[in-house]
């Protein structure tokens, strides 16, 4: 009888595969193959015991959402009857406080993540080209750029707007200040990783003519990865509406105070009218930039 | 005066500096692109009005970089309730739960927000109330359901559950869009039925793509869980916060050296998940 070794056995077989021996089938024309233990009981088990865990931990309990759970549609049935004294005032005299009120906070929003997304973005670029490692040889510098970018990225945005307002003080400039943070840790990732998969054919062709590092990444690489940047630039912009607009929570500016203000009168009503006005926004700039990203890519 | 003559004659193979001449010229595009830029931020900068640093921002700011420095080791190494991190697994659990819960309820909606499946209209009409969603702020959210569970760690797992579906659903239909229906068409020439087409046909496409969209969540949920805790809705954020408006900068770095470690391993793990699962 032949005997063949199975190509994953042919490899330094897997722990799991050590503990649970794999099983030998003898095929009709005499091979034998081994047939590996299946891993879903394995994982499963992990699975459950994890949550249960963290059910336990957490408190997790049906009975609790089943005896209460009528009163989630008190506030929310509140937010779907918005207060429409907000948008009143486009016409009507007496409401024209109520709704400047509103379009302001909503276009500081919007400025604030327009003027963060930029910023951010554009500093994020030389990082990337820095970061990658394609285009910079030295091992440690592409290694400590890629380590402080990740510690960029896990600082959550609402306590990066915390600190920045206890130092430049409460206002649109510190909310400006986290999203170019937030901005730039997210796009300079994404952009390093699409940087590393660009043809470098080009960039050695002039380099080798005589140009620079500077100028050969300028005319060969640039282009490629022009529209790439481009999309990201947007996509950020995309998130960033919707984080702008809760980082007033902690006293950064724009929509995120009319909101914290009107939940601290249980005004729920006016909430939903916030809301609206933040749904729309959102749902107008996702729109543009989808089909510019479509355009580009 | 190169492009009248290659419009005349063009098979002769071109030299250098005609192709030179013929080269794409975007300038305009760029152009446009910058003045675009421009217009966008000397309108967003009547807004960002930099008035200097708070009163106390400079003496802040040190305390800060001293907090971070020296974090209070007592604190980072408790094992109690009290300490980093206990508050840390918990962030962890709220985040599990709470994104399987979304990603278990996604599924219905995403198969009911897909327009190949099901009709027009009640795709429409899904998808118009998975952005309804998605529009809430997670912060209002957790405010929702505080009224239900009261404020601990559970209205976490709720509000992450319900803000996780927006995204989860969006990633899922795409999903079930790529799904190959050639292969259901083989399956069937074969006689499967019903179940076994399902079975062979659809799970196989489809599952490896939902359990990484519930990975990548995941990432996201664990990091929205640490700012849920500032409306009461547990987790981390609570006690940071705390900390922060009472200027105990010490405790302040201990909390967030333990979240750069704890966000730092679940990105690492998440996406070598990720990648065995793209590799298949």
């Amino acid at each position: 009888m032949k005997k063949r070794q199975s190509a994953e056995t042919a490899v330094a077989p897997a722990l799991f595969d050590r503990v649970f021996k794999p099983k030998t089938v003898t095929l009709p024309n005499g091979h034998t193959v081994l047939q590996p233990v299946s891993r879903t009981p394995f994982i499963a088990a992990v699975v459950i015991a994890v949550v249960l865990i963290s059910a336990k931990m957490t408190g997790f309990s049906f009975k609790i959402l089943f005896e209460r759970g009528h009163q989630l549609g008190y506030i929310l049935g509140r937010i779907f009857h918005p207060n429409w004294d907000y948008f009143k005032g486009f016409w009507v005299e007496e409401n024209r406080a109520e709704t400047m009120k509103l379009m302001n906070a909503l276009f500081d929003t919007i400025k604030m993540s327009v003027m963060g997304s930029v910023i951010g973005a554009t500093l994020a670029l030389p990082v990337a080209v820095l970061s990658s490692t394609n285009i910079n040889k030295n091992r440690f510098a592409v290694w400590t750029l890629r380590i402080l970018l990740m510690i960029i990225r896990t600082l959550p945005t609402l306590i990066i707007a915390k600190f920045a307002a206890l130092i430049f003080g409460l206002g649109t400039f510190a909310g400006t200040v986290a999203i170019i943070v937030f901005t730039f840790g997210i796009v300079a990732k994404m952009m390093y990783e699409s940087i590393e998969t660009i043809d470098m054919g080009a960039f050695e062709a002039t380099e080798s003519f005589g140009a620079n590092k500077f100028q050969s990444f300028w005319s060969a690489c640039m282009p490629q990865i022009l529209p790439t940047y481009l999309s990201y630039c947007l996509y950020s912009l995309e998130m960033n509406i919707r984080a702008a607009a809760i980082l007033g929570y902690v006293g950064a500016g724009g929509l995120g105070i009319l909101i914290n203000e009107v939940i601290g009168w249980r005004d729920y009503e006016s909430l939903g009218a916030v809301l609206l006005a933040l749904f729309v926004v959102v749902f107008i700039i996702e729109n543009t930039s989808e089909t510019l990203r479509k355009k580009l890519s | 005066m190169a492009k009248k003559e290659r419009l005349l004659n063009p098979d002769r193979p071109l030299t250098i500096e005609e192709a030179y001449a013929l080269r794409p010229r975007l300038w305009w595009l760029y152009t446009l692109i910058v003045l675009v830029i421009a217009a966008l931020l000397g309108w967003s900068g009547s807004a960002i009005n930099f008035k200097g640093f708070a009163s106390k921002g400079i003496v802040i700011a040190k305390g800060v970089g001293n907090g971070l420095i020296h974090p209070d080791t007592g604190l980072l190494f408790n094992l109690t309730t009290e300490g980093v991190p206990y508050q840390l697994l918990q962030t962890v659990a709220i985040a599990v739960l709470g994104t399987l819960i979304g990603g278990v309820l996604a599924i219905p909606f995403s198969f009911l927000a897909c327009d190949r499946i099901v009709p027009k209209w009640v795709a429409v009409i899904f998808r118009a109330v998975i952005l309804g969603i998605r529009t809430i702020p997670s912060l209002v959210w957790a405010l929702v359901w505080i009224r239900v569970t009261g404020p601990n760690a559970f209205c976490g797992v709720v509000t992450e559950s319900v803000c996780s579906i927006g995204m989860i659903c969006k990633m899922y239909i795409n999903a079930i869009e790529d799904v190959d229906t050639k292969i259901l068409e083989s399956l069937d020439a074969a006689g499967c039925n019903g179940f076994e087409k399902v079975r062979y046909g659809m799970l196989p496409q489809i599952i490896p793509n939902f359990i990484s969209t519930v990975i990548y969540r995941f990432d996201i949920n664990v990091k929205d869980a640490t700012t849920l805790g500032i409306v009461g809705a547990g987790g981390i954020g609570a006690a940071l916060i705390q900390c922060m408006n009472s200027s105990r900068w010490s405790m302040v770095g201990a909390y967030l050296f333990g979240l750069v470690a704890l966000m730092i391993i679940i990105e690492i793990f998440s996406t070598r998940v990720r990648n065995r699962l793209a590799r298949g």
